[in-house]
């Protein structure tokens, strides 16, 4: 390992301008003659357009322009797509309605856009935008999600009968149903996985801009993958044909998969710059981010677990209603199915499994990937139905997952996934030793005297990661490919530009991707920059998002080096005049055996530009090399997170106490990034166990639509995190790496979920745990013995 | 120059006398990162919009428009403060410190090179508003810090990607190394 | 933000007229509510007058047997006053929970007790400590001054300038936070000032700050946290919310009570 080569915690190159604060985000960025875009948007949650009334905001003092989705849609700009089918139970597609991007007769979740109004300044288009007449009449509002498809519920959408969008399930049903009839312990449970809304500290944002000369429309946005929003645009949208629409996604502060989607913002941004033919800006505040980001989890669970009299696991049923909110989102169809019920077995040898999902319209904001998207409520469904029944069974739950845990790979589970490698137990042993297990019973009567209740929590997490093989994702039902690209220049002076197709918004590509560069061409990392987020200078990439950048990403551009060091040794073949197979090339210097004479990498570079020492016949000049790199499997980070807290009965207030996670990575690129990565995983999903909740009223109004009331965890609500890292090297990439980003928010809703019911001693308690709820708990009488 | 504002007088200025002790001010001066500048304004600007709009001092974030987020947070007369909740105008014969004001002559602020020694970053959108609330913090609470004090003075900064733990570890350094240091504030 | 006027008297005098003679004007006290809430365009003054500048407003100092602090007082000048925790530290501590240090840096006692948001500390201890309010026009005793939420005795164009705080005996302030917010879903004043108890609650209260006679009478007779064993509050009285329910306040009114007599000593 070199000081700035693979497995080094290298210190990140990009922090230098956001520490000083020259970051440059979207909302940075100002364009000659902009203009500003407000969006008028429904106050109701359900409701038809009578009529708009544009007349007076028209003529409001600097008014540039009112456009509304009748407008839109005379110039047959489509709607927003969702770009993965999921067919039915019977074989038969989902049923999804249309999603324009103004709204044209209905409105169907508050928030939702009905009219864009372009001002001169902010301020008059927010003057303006009050002059919009809209008269609506009110529909009943859907918003709760165990009723929606009930007989009688009001119509979302005409399409789809009942608010059902799909009935879909996965697994064998009667082997399942077969395992539960021999069972000789059944526990069974119901789950709530509440709406988290993903807050990003940087809000969304976009500007378009139709530069008339070139007839090319660009796009400044806040995107995870901005040759995906490009594609969208183009070919479904149809704003412009691809080679005349740039999308450029610059610093982008935070995502977690709210800035994946292709929104209606940015949508009409671009279709209204080329109408006003001058720059629109929209920048998003931030209740209206609570408003219209795609929210995310949102299920309701019915969950069973089957075991024989020694604890063995038999079977795993599980039933939910996955909320989808009132349109389809981008890839929301996906997140409640494929992203989800193929996690149901754990680190679990679980014999058969069967899953059955409603995908439900309700109106309210629509809900898609979020930070784990959909592997977070597979591990929340596993971690607690598992910590359930080793309690009913009187197991001690670390050693009731061991029983259970895989211990042979390749394992081929009852849900489609093969797990390649790992090492449950492993972790698990060190989790212990971490957070001392065996102190527990002190801590616990400690904790006791001072009149608190405290528990102990384990999550043993497993993740698909990776994402994905496309030909596997295609036979699901995805529109797109899942592969990533990967383009390393090398200049005539030796210094590396490498194009990637996936994009840093937090994550530290500029220091991970380099540091694989640095290694591999034996170059100073200085030398190396990392070129992102742009599709006129990268010509095509998938983004980032599912961990996947470093396992496809990071894969697309070892490969190219790989090309890159085949052209390299050619040259150097000839610059050495030695036959081109006696070349080596290791840690930057080309050598040969057949020579004395060695060569460095950017004297090669040189000699590969200036051509001076082979013929076109005989090579061409120039050293750039691309590649697209398409996984062959998932990859499968595992990992034991366990939590112990305390809980005060008497307010009902929480405080973690210490956390402890061992996580397998396989091999790992930057350490300290990979930490940062599971610190901030962790806080979301303490987040959502203990503060955050999206919560609608019966007629659909959004009641935490500020941080005044949607509590976002703070450096008072957590602890120091106490982290190792075990590593089963991953066999299906060329680095060995399984991705990192996601794995903290699916470990730990789980983890402090079973601590605080084993502090209260039963599991009558849903997330959000927070004081109100843990108080009520705490009124009720513990139905299990707690050990004192 | 593009401003979210057009540089009008707000409803009723001109008609009052300029003379008069109580007529409405539209004219602001403020020194901001050792400059001064006067500047006349619409009285609706915020802090944050004079810095992000007027100046271009584009490191000062908003995040939240409720004052809870703090990403917007710079210092005025060597306190911190919400500039997203702070008006333009009552900023006047202030002295206001930005992110990009903290370090001088080149040489980073110990704040700024311990967030970057203890990886207290990802996304980098909180963080100059981290880094300005958490010199602020060593200038009240001096240069040795507990973690549950830095934890406790961070009530007014979110930060959605790091989980804070690197943060609390930035701050702590960077109070200790701060020893010595003449601070932003002036 | 609608159009406004700026206006920054520097004396009374002045401010006191610019606020008769401008129409809808409000007052700018550290603006750490208003100004959001005219972001938002809930409130749409047509000038705002900004007393930052005005002297007389400014200033803490131990007046004989009492504590007087000027309205446009900082809650960090008054939480790092050595005059205020010298002589009621409970109140010190009370405004060093406010918000947060920037905040804290902008927002006055005098800005506070004016808006009297039902989840304000503040108006806790103006009451538990029966405090006098002065304003440019007269005094008005705490007991008089709220008037439930967002609602007080002040008139039209009346600004306060000073608090007086007589010195308590015994004083503690203990606030369960909003986890959202921190602002008070629960805050609980206890004073024991000569023979007077009082005990003053806000956050919870569907009306705003309100003394807790029950308790009080509890506490004359026994001070101690036991002595507010099986006082019951009305959950009636209670604001509800998604963050609690009048049940749980209620509740809680009664355990961050006892804490807070647990903490005054």
């Amino acid at each position: 390992m070199t000081a700035t080569g693979i497995g080094a915690p290298v210190k990140r190159r990009e922090d230098q301008r956001f520490i000083t604060g020259n970051g440059r985000y979207t909302d940075d960025i100002n364009r000659p003659g902009q203009t500003y875009a407000v969006f008028v948007r429904s106050p109701h949650a359900h409701a038809k357009i009578k009529s708009i009334d544009t007349s007076q905001a028209k003529a409001s003092p600097g008014c540039v322009a009112v456009l509304t989705g009748k407008e839109l849609a005379a110039d047959k700009v489509g709607g927003l797509i969702c770009g993965w089918m999921i067919l039915n139970k019977d074989g038969t597609p989902m049923k999804a309605g249309a999603h324009p991007a103004l709204a044209v007769d209905t409105v169907r979740y508050v928030g939702d856009h009905v009219a864009v109004v372009i001002g001169e300044t902010l301020v008059e288009a927010k003057d303006a935008a009050e002059k919009v007449v809209v008269n609506y009449e009110v529909l009943p509002a859907v918003t709760d999600l165990g009723s929606a498809q009930a007989p009688g519920q009001p119509q979302i959408h005409p399409e789809a009968p009942g608010n059902t969008v799909y009935n879909w399930h996965l697994g064998d049903k009667s082997a399942v149903d077969a395992a539960f009839a021999s069972a000789a312990h059944v526990t069974k449970i119901n789950l709530v996985n509440n709406r988290l809304v993903p807050n990003a500290i940087e809000p969304r944002a976009a500007i378009g801009e139709y530069d008339a000369g070139q007839d090319q429309l660009t796009l400044y946005t806040t995107s995870q993958n901005p040759h995906v929003a490009r594609l969208v645009l183009s070919a479904f949208i149809g704003l412009a044909p691809e080679h005349k629409l740039r999308v450029i996604a610059p610093d982008v502060g935070g995502g977690f998969g709210s800035k994946i989607f292709i929104y209606a913002e940015e949508t009409v941004c671009l279709w209204a710059a080329r109408k006003v033919k001058r720059p629109v800006k929209w920048t998003c505040e931030r209740t209206e981010a609570f408003l219209c980001d795609a929210h995310g989890r949102d299920h309701l669970t019915t969950a069973e677990l089957a075991m024989d009299a020694s604890g063995k696991i038999l079977a795993l049923r599980a039933k939910t209603k996955a909320n989808l909110g009132a349109y389809l989102s981008t890839f929301a169809s996906s997140v409640p199915t494929y992203l989800y019920a193929p996690l149901l077995s754990g680190q679990y040898n679980i014999p058969s499994i069967y899953c059955e999902v409603d995908g439900v319209y309700t109106t309210t904001a629509p809900v898609d990937a979020y930070r784990g998207a959909g592997r977070p409520e597979a591990t929340f469904v596993v971690e607690r139905l598992v910590e359930v029944a080793a309690r009913e069974m009187g197991k001690d739950p670390a050693e009731f997952r061991r029983i259970n845990f895989i211990t042979s790979f390749p394992h081929a589970t009852p849900v489609i996934m093969t797990y390649d490698t790992g090492d449950y137990a492993a972790c698990l042993d060190k989790a212990l030793e971490l957070i001392d297990y065996k102190g527990l019973p002190a801590r616990k009567a400690e904790s006791a005297r001072k009149g608190l209740k405290r528990g102990l929590g384990f999550s043993a997490y497993i993740e698909a990661c990776g994402i994905a093989p496309s030909q596997a994702v295609g036979s699901l039902g995805a529109g797109v490919g899942l592969w990533e690209s990967a383009e390393v220049r090398v200049n005539p002076t030796g210094s590396v530009e490498v194009l990637t197709g996936s994009h840093s918004h937090g994550q530290g590509h500029e220091t991970t991707f380099a540091q694989l560069v640095s290694q591999r061409l034996g170059v100073p990392i200085e030398t190396v920059s990392i070129v992102h987020g742009d599709t006129d200078k990268v010509q095509f990439g998938m983004g980032t998002y599912g961990s996947r950048s470093g396992a496809v990403g990071m894969s697309a551009i070892f490969n190219a080096i790989d090309k890159v060091i085949v052209k390299a040794k050619k040259v150097a073949g000839f610059v050495l005049e030695v036959p081109e197979d006696t070349v080596d090339f290791k840690d930057g210097i080309f050598s040969s055996t057949a020579t004395n004479k060695t060569l460095t990498f950017p004297e090669v570079a040189l000699q590969a530009y200036i051509a001076h020492k082979f013929t076109g016949a005989q090579l061409e000049p120039g050293l750039k090399e691309g590649a697209f790199y398409d996984p062959t499997n998932f990859t499968f980070p595992s990992g034991v997170h366990v939590c112990e807290l305390e809980v005060d009965p008497a307010t009902g207030t929480t405080r973690i106490d210490r956390w402890v996670a061992v996580d397998d990575f396989g091999n790992l690129i930057n350490p300290m990034i990979v930490e940062g990565q599971v610190h901030g995983g962790i806080a979301q999903g303490v987040g959502q166990a203990l503060l955050e909740g999206a919560v609608y009223d019966k007629s659909g109004q959004l009641l935490t639509a500020s941080y005044m009331d949607y509590c976002m965890p703070r450096a008072s609500d957590l602890p120091s995190y106490k982290i190792e890292m075990a590593s089963t090297p991953c066999p299906s990439n060329p680095l060995g790496v399984k991705g990192c980003g996601e794995a903290g928010a699916i470990a730990a809703p789980a983890a402090v979920m079973n601590a605080i019911t084993d502090a209260l001693g039963h599991e009558e308690i849903d997330m959000p745990a927070t004081p109100q709820a843990v108080w009520r708990a705490a009124q009720k009488a513990p139905r299990r013995m707690v050990a004192e | 120059m593009f401003s979210i504002f057009k540089k009008s007088a707000a409803p009723d200025a001109k008609a009052s006398a300029p003379q008069d002790p109580g007529a409405p001010i539209t004219t602001v001066t403020v020194t901001v990162n050792g400059r001064t500048v006067t500047a006349e304004v619409d009285p609706r600007m915020l802090l944050s919009q004079f810095l992000r709009d007027s100046l271009q001092l584009t490191g000062t974030h908003v995040g939240c428009d409720t004052s809870q987020c703090g990403a917007c947070v710079v210092h005025l007369d060597g306190r911190a403060v919400k500039s997203c909740t702070t008006l333009t105008l009552a900023c006047d014969g202030g002295s206001v410190t930005t992110i990009e004001g903290l370090s001088q002559d080149g040489t980073l602020h110990p704040m700024q090179e311990a967030f970057r020694n203890n990886h207290g970053l990802q996304c980098g959108f909180c963080t100059p508003g981290m880094i300005m609330s958490a010199v602020d913090i060593v200038n009240r609470k001096g240069n040795t810090l507990d973690e549950a004090t830095v934890r406790a003075e961070l009530e007014g900064n979110i930060c959605r990607c790091t989980g804070y733990h690197n943060i609390v570890a930035a701050v702590r350094e960077g109070a200790a190394n701060m020893t010595g240091v003449k601070q932003a504030a002036e | 933000m609608y159009a406004f006027n700026y206006l920054r008297p520097s004396s009374l005098a002045e401010a006191g007229s610019a606020l008769t003679k401008t129409p809808d004007a409000k007052i700018l006290a550290g603006g750490h509510t208003l100004l959001p809430t005219m972001k938002l365009r809930l409130a749409s003054p047509k000038a705002l007058v900004d007393l930052s500048r005005v002297s007389e407003l400014r200033g803490i100092e131990k007046k004989g047997n009492a504590l007087v602090i000027g309205a446009m007082s900082t809650h960090f000048e008054v939480s790092t006053s050595t005059v205020v925790k010298g002589a009621i530290a409970g109140l010190a501590e009370l405004a060093g929970h406010i918000g947060d240090p920037a905040v804290r840096h902008r927002g006055t006692i005098g800005g506070s007790v004016a808006n009297n948001d039902p989840a304000a500390d503040y108006p806790a201890a103006v009451l538990a400590l029966n405090a006098t309010v002065t304003t440019d026009k007269r005094e008005i005793k705490a007991d008089d001054f709220f008037k439930g939420l967002f609602t007080t005795a002040l008139g039209e164009g009346e600004i306060i300038t000073r608090f007086s705080f007589p010195q308590p005996t015994k004083f503690a302030y203990v606030k369960f936070a909003n986890p959202a917010s921190r602002y008070a879903l629960v805050g609980v004043a206890v004073a024991q000032t000569g023979s007077e108890i009082r005990v003053a609650v806000t956050g919870a209260g569907n009306d705003g700050v309100f003394r807790h006679k029950a308790m009080e009478a509890a506490l004359a007779k026994s001070w101690s946290p036991d002595a507010l064993k099986g006082i019951t509050t009305d959950p009636s009285m209670m604001n509800s919310d998604i963050h609690a329910a009048a049940d749980y306040r209620a509740h809680l009114v009664g355990v961050i009570a006892a804490r807070a007599v647990a903490k005054a000593g």
